[in-house]
C-alpha cells in the first residue's frame, strides 16, 4: 500500500515541476491551479539548518525557483542549532529548525524570531533485522528501554538478544523531540554499550551492522527504499506510522517543521514561504517526500 | 696576488639606483607573506582561547568542572555539568594505543627502508607510502565501519576469560557486542599515522652520517650492531619527534575516529567499549548548538584543550630537537 504512495507521490512531484514550469499545464493530470497563484519575486535569499526538514525545502525551492526566472533559493544544513544562529545573526534569510527557537535560543533572541510551520514530520523506532517478532512498542516499553530498564528483547516479545540503543547527540533535534514526546522526559541510558550517531544515514549504517540495535530514524529517510529494506520499522503504541495517521494525531512522534525569520518576511523570503503554504507544496510535494502537510 | 676588494672594485660593486629597490621588493614581499601567516595564526590562537574561555569568564562555570566525568549538557535533563574528562581521556587513551600499535610498524619500517632494503623494494614502498598519506581520512573511517566494526564484532564477541587450573579466572575481558570501539578508533588511527611516522623515522635515519656506519663495519660490528648501538641512539631524537608529529596528527583527528568509536559520552573502561573524544564530540554537536549558549561554549572549551595539546607537542618537538645537539 506504502508503495502505491510513493509511486503517486513520485507522479505528483513530476506534475509540480511540469506545472511550476508552465510547460505542459494542459495534459498533466495533477491539479494545475496553484500555479498561476505562484508570486514570483526576484532576488536571492539563503534557508539554512534543520537536515530532518532539508529534503523537503530543497525541493520546494528548486520547483519555485524553476517557475520563477531571477530567483535564487540556496538552502543549506548544518543542523537546528546551526538555523537559528544563523537567522538571529541575519546571516540567513531563513532558519530551518525540528525545535521551537524557544527551547534553544536565549529569551530576547527568541522573541525577535517570526516562527512559520510549514510542515509537519514523523519519526520512526526502527530496528535491526534480526529482532523478530517486536513490531510494536508501547510507550511505556520504549522508556524502559531508553533508560536502560530492559535491556534485553525478550522483555518485549523478542529473541533472546541485548538491546544496543543507538541514540544521537544531546543536542539534537530529533533526540529531544522524541525525548519530549515519547519518553515524557525521562533521561536516556549513556553507559555501557550505548552509541552515538549524528544523523539519519550514519544511524541507518549502524543499525544494520549491529545485531539488536534500536534507534529513532527520520519517517522520510526511512521512506526511501533503499533505507527500508535494511530496517525493521516499530509501531507506536499500535499505530503505524503514516502520513494519515501523523496528521490526525493517532501516531504521537510527530512534530511541527519551523522556518524563522527575523522579524516579519518581506520580498522573496515571504513569497518563498506562501509558496511553502501553497497547494502545490502542502497537497502534491509534502506527501509525495513522506512529511504531512502543516496543520491548519 | 688579486685583491678582490680595491677600492676601485667595490665602487663598481656599488649599488647603482633603483638596485637597492629591486632586491628590496621581493625581500618585502616574502616578509609580508610571514607577517601575514604569524598574524592569522596569532589571531586564531586568541580567538579559540577568548570562545573557550567563555564557558568560565561568561558562564561562570568552575574550572574544576570540566575535569568532572559527568557530561550532562542539557538543561532541559537536569542540573548541567561540563565535565570533559570522558573526551579528554578518550583522546589520550585512543592516541595512545594507536601510536603502540604503529611506532614499531613504523620505525621497523623506516629502518629497512633505510639500512635493509635493495633498490627495488624502495622503489615500491616509498612511492606506496605516499599513496598512504593521499587516503583522505574519510575513506579510512568507511574502511573500518565496513569492515573492522563488524569484523570484531563478529569474531570476539564472546570475550577473553584466561583460567589457570588451580587459580580459577585470572583475566576477563568484555567481548565487542557492537565492534564500535576504542580498539576500532586506534587500529584505525595507526594505520593513518603509519605514513607519518615512517618518512619522517627515515628522515632520521639517513641524516646519520654514513661515517659512522662504515667506522662501525670496519670495528668488525653486524649490520643488527651498528643499527642496534650506533644509528638507533644517533638517529632518536628525530625518531622521536616522528612519534610526536603521529600522536598530534592522531589526537587532532576527527572524522574517521568518529565513525568507529561509537561517541559514547562516558568515561572509557574497556578496549572493546564504546568512548568519544574530544574532536568527535565537537563535530557531533556543534551543528545542533546556537552561538553564545554554554553549550557551544563547552565546545569551544574542547577546541582549547586540544590546542594545548597540539601547543605541548609542537614544544615538546622542539625540546626533543635542541638535544639532538648535544648528540
Amino acid at each position: 500500500m506504502l508503495n502505491g504512495t510513493r509511486r503517486l507521490g513520485g507522479l505528483a512531484i513530476a506534475a509540480t515541476i511540469l506545472a511550476a514550469a508552465c510547460s505542459s499545464a494542459g495534459t498533466s493530470p495533477a491539479p494545475t491551479a496553484a500555479t498561476s497563484a505562484t508570486n514570483c519575486v526576484t532576488g536571492s535569499i539563503t534557508a539554512a539548518g534543520s537536515t530532518a526538514l532539508q529534503p523537503l525545502i530543497d525541493a520546494a525551492a528548486k520547483a519555485y525557483t524553476k517557475a520563477c526566472a531571477g530567483a535564487t533559493v540556496t538552502v543549506n544544513g548544518g543542523g537546528s542549532g546551526t538555523g537559528l544562529s544563523q537567522v538571529v545573526q541575519g546571516a540567513v534569510q531563513i532558519g530551518n529548525s525540528d525545535i521551537t527557537a524557544g527551547s534553544k535560543l536565549a529569551t530576547p533572541d527568541a522573541n525577535k524570531l517570526v516562527d512559520h510551520i510549514v510542515a509537519k514530520q514523523g519519526w520512526i523506532v526502527v530496528t535491526n533485522k534480526d529482532v523478530t517478532g517486536v513490531t510494536n512498542l508501547t510507550t511505556q516499553q520504549s522508556i524502559d528501554i531508553w533508560t536502560g530498564k530492559i535491556t534485553n528483547w525478550k522483555a518485549v516479545g523478542g529473541p533472546d538478544k541485548a538491546i544496543v540503543l543507538i541514540l544521537r547527540p544531546a543536542s539534537s533535534g530529533t533526540r529531544s523531540t522524541y525525548k519530549k514526546l515519547v519518553l515524557s522526559g525521562a533521561n536516556e541510558a549513556t553507559g555501557g554499550e550505548t552509541l552515538t550517531e549524528d544523523s539519519n544515514g550514519a544511524i541507518t549504517t549502524a543499525i544494520s551492522k549491529t545485531p539488536g540495535s534500536i534507534s529513532v530514524i527520520g519517517f522520510a529517510y526511512y521512506n526511501d527504499p533503499a533505507n527500508k529494506s535494511l530496517l525493521n520499522g516499530l509501531q507506536l503504541n499500535g499505530a503505524d506510522a503514516t502520513i494519515a495517521n501523523m496528521s490526525t494525531g493517532t501516531y504521537k512522534l510527530a512534530a511541527d517543521g519551523h522556518m524563522y525569520t527575523n522579524g516579519q518576511p518581506a520580498g522573496l523570503t515571504k513569497a518563498f514561504l506562501d509558496y511553502m503554504m501553497s497547494a502545490d507544496v502542502q497537497t502534491n510535494l509534502i506527501p509525495s517526500l513522506s512529511y504531512a502537510p502543516a496543520a491548519k | 696576488m688579486v685583491h678582490l676588494a680595491t677600492p676601485d672594485r667595490r665602487a663598481s660593486l656599488r649599488a647603482r639606483p633603483g638596485f637597492r629597490e629591486r632586491i628590496d621588493l621581493p625581500r618585502r614581499v616574502v616578509f609580508v607573506a610571514a607577517a601575514s601567516m604569524i598574524g592569522v595564526v596569532v589571531l586564531l590562537l586568541a580567538f579559540i582561547a577568548w570562545q573557550g574561555l567563555q564557558l568560565f569568564l561568561k558562564d561562570g562555570i568552575p574550572i574544576t568542572q570540566i575535569f568532572s566525568a559527568e557530561w550532562q549538557p542539557d538543561r532541559m535533563s537536569g542540573t548541567v555539568n561540563f565535565g570533559l574528562l570522558p573526551f579528554i581521556a578518550g583522546t589520550i587513551f585512543v592516541t595512545v594505543v594507536a601510536l603502540v600499535i604503529s611506532t614499531p610498524l613504523s620505525v621497523g619500517l623506516a629502518l629497512f627502508l633505510s639500512e635493509v632494503a635493495p633498490q627495488w623494494a624502495k622503489a615500491i614502498v616509498q612511492p606506496a607510502l605516499e599513496i598512504f598519506v593521499g587516503i583522505p581520512s574519510v575513506v579510512w573511517g568507511w574502511l573500518g565501519l565496513t569492515i573492522l566494526v563488524p569484523f570484531l564484532s563478529d569474531t570476539f564477541q564472546q570475550g577473553l576469560v584466561v583460567s589457570l587450573p588451580v587459580l580459577g579466572e585470572v583475566f576477563r575481558a568484555p567481548g565487542f557486542r557492537t565492534g564500535f570501539s576504542w580498539l576500532a578508533g586506534s587500529l584505525v588511527l595507526s594505520i593513518m599515522i603509519l605514513p607519518t611516522v615512517t618518512s619522517v623515522s627515515y628522515d632520521a635515519f639517513r641524516a646519520v652520517p654514513q661515517e659512522l656506519r662504515t667506522g662501525s663495519l670496519a670495528l668488525g660490528t653486524t649490520r643488527w650492531q651498528a643499527i642496534r648501538h650506533i644509528l638507533v641512539p644517533a638517529a632518536l631524537p628525530g625518531v622521536l619527534t616522528a612519534v610526536v608529529l603521529g600522536m598530534t596528527r592522531a589526537a587532532g583527528e576527527a572524522l574517521a575516529v568518529q565513525m568507529v568509536i561509537g561517541s559514547s559520552p562516558v568515561f572509557p573502561r574497556a578496549i572493546t567499549q564504546p568512548l568519544s573524544t574530544l574532536t568527535s564530540q565537537i563535530t557531533l554537536e556543534m551543528g545542533n548548538t546556537v552561538f553564545g549558549e554554554p553549550w557551544q561554549d563547552a565546545l569551544w572549551t574542547m577546541s582549547l584543550v586540544l590546542l594545548v595539546i597540539s601547543i605541548t607537542s609542537v614544544v615538546l618537538v622542539r625540546v626533543i630537537n635542541s638535544r639532538r645537539i648535544a648528540l
